[in-house]
């Protein structure tokens, strides 16, 4: 599970901080902060507050964030085209591809934060909302604790996993992988013990 | 003639009874841990001053022979709460990453080979088919295409076959409904393992064998502690982890969110919810097992 995460954590990483340094910022602002693991879910339906997060969005533990580093310096082009920088991100980007750019989810000016349909800012560390704005029903059940994973207590606090942490937001389908090895056949046993 | 034969018989009786009366002074003298193992009574009829006793000889018995710190818990079940466990079909991709983590959690025999959880391999166009599951798939990558996964452990039936059979009461299901094997009790007949219509009992045919640092010392009696040869094990929800209000370890580690574990009883719970919303399935429900491990379609 590590392994898995880690390494989808660390593609998305990059190719975030790919997409955004192509964009010219303007502020610099880092909207991400530390004190993520006190973050709850707002807006819960079961109002308890025992939902924590259980780790950062998938990037700011590592290198490249804030996007503003590179962006600041450019010019905003708000023109859907296909960029030569990101070009990771651009190769396998596959989430309505038709329909979408970077600038349906990022914001085109403070360029560390995401961007709401209705022109709203976003913290990272709330990227669901992002997400539920076209998958509501996943959104649902993610509240409930149905959809994605929560590890800690059954009957308390719980920790929960963004949808970026298991999904690549720009290629979000899930990748397949080696299965763990099957059990032992029992001729296997039989021919190892004469 | 006839005196001979009385005196024979009296004199059989005599020094039987004298032997017995003997041997049993002798034994309750000694009071040696495996004495007490063999008089130890039905756990369901022990105290709680038993098994505080039971539970730290245990714990003492481990700790000498594994060399590292064991708690055996003996923590019975949570007052109002009856566990229940969904699994989420449309998202298992059948990677097995919780048949390792039961098996390093539960201090499963590693060779021979026991695994509580088994993942079947079925066929998308014939939907659930036991007969035809495969549990030894082996692609590079999974899922494949056309195919489906169905993990199956315990079911922790509500109506459980394997303690209908049961000749010494040494499985039973505790007011949670988990359904626990007594390993002091277990005779080893595996009738148990003929009724269970699932397939979730495992036996040991031979001495458990697991390499001492990977053992995990944190047990429960009826549960994770190491098993003797002989005796049937199985899923206990992780005995060890929910009674201290934690996840099973297989919802821990599913990396794709498909294993969902709560109290029945408590209308907010998670699983609660996947009854109410969700298509929900039991298998072999015909058999009237009445499972408290469903299957659900997330999506």
């Amino acid at each position: 599970m590590k392994d898995f995460c880690n390494k989808t954590r660390k593609i998305y990483f990059i190719k975030s901080l790919i997409i955004l340094s192509l964009f010219i910022g303007c502020n610099k602002k880092t909207p991400v902060k530390e004190d993520i693991q006190n973050h709850v879910i707002s807006n819960s339906e079961n109002n308890q507050n025992t939902e924590i997060a259980a780790s950062p969005p998938p990037f700011s533990d590592e290198y490249i964030f804030p996007c503003s580093e590179c962006h600041a310096e450019m010019e905003v082009n708000t023109q859907p085209r296909l960029l030569e920088m990101h070009e990771e991100i651009v190769e396998s980007y596959n989430h309505d591809s038709e329909n979408r750019w970077c600038l349906a989810c990022h914001d085109a000016n403070i360029r560390d934060s995401l961007r709401l349909a209705s022109g709203k800012l976003l913290d990272f560390k709330e990227s669901y909302k992002l997400c539920g704005q076209c998958h509501g029903d996943k959104l649902r059940d993610w509240k409930a604790g149905i959809h994605g994973k929560r590890t800690g207590y059954w009957n308390g606090k719980k920790e929960y996993l963004l949808c970026v942490h298991c999904h690549d937001p720009h290629s979000p389908r899930f990748k397949k992988f080696k299965p763990d090895p099957p059990p032992v056949l029992e001729k296997d046993t039989i021919t190892k013990s004469k | 003639m006839q005196k001979e034969e009385n005196n024979t018989r009296r004199d059989f009786l005599k020094k039987l009874s004298l032997g017995v009366g003997g041997s049993v002074v002798a034994l309750s003298a000694c009071n040696s841990p495996q004495f007490d193992d063999f008089l130890q009574k039905n756990f369901k009829t022990l105290s709680k001053e038993d098994i505080d006793e039971i539970v730290l000889n245990l714990e003492k018995k481990y700790t000498e022979k594994y060399g590292k710190q064991f708690s055996v818990s003996g923590k019975p079940a949570i007052d109002d709460t009856l566990f229940g466990y969904a699994l989420d079909l449309s998202r298992c991709v059948g990677c097995r990453k919780c048949v390792y983590a039961c098996v390093d959690e539960n201090n499963q025999s590693r060779d021979p080979q026991i695994h509580w959880i088994k993942v079947l391999q079925m066929e998308k166009e014939k939907g659930i088919d036991f007969a035809h599951a495969d549990v030894h798939y082996n692609p590079e990558l999974v899922p494949e295409e056309g195919r489906f996964y169905v993990p199956v452990a315990c079911q922790q039936c509500a109506n459980p076959p394997c303690v209908k059979v049961c000749p010494a009461q040494a499985t039973w299901q505790e007011s949670d409904g988990i359904v626990v094997v007594d390993y002091n009790w277990c005779i080893g007949c595996r009738y148990c393992m003929a009724a269970c219509p699932y397939g979730a009992r495992n036996f040991n045919w031979s001495e458990p064998n697991e390499p001492d640092e990977e053992i995990n010392p944190i047990t429960h009696y009826l549960g994770n502690r190491p098993r003797p040869k002989g005796v049937v094990e199985k899923c206990t929800f992780c005995i060890q982890r929910v009674r201290e209000g934690k996840y099973p370890s297989c919802v821990e580690i599913c990396p794709t969110g498909s294993r969902k574990f709560g109290n029945l009883l408590d209308p907010e719970s998670e699983i609660r919810y996947i009854l109410e919303n969700k298509r929900v399935l039991v298998l072999k429900a015909e058999l009237n097992t009445q499972p408290n491990f469903f299957y659900f379609f997330g999506v």
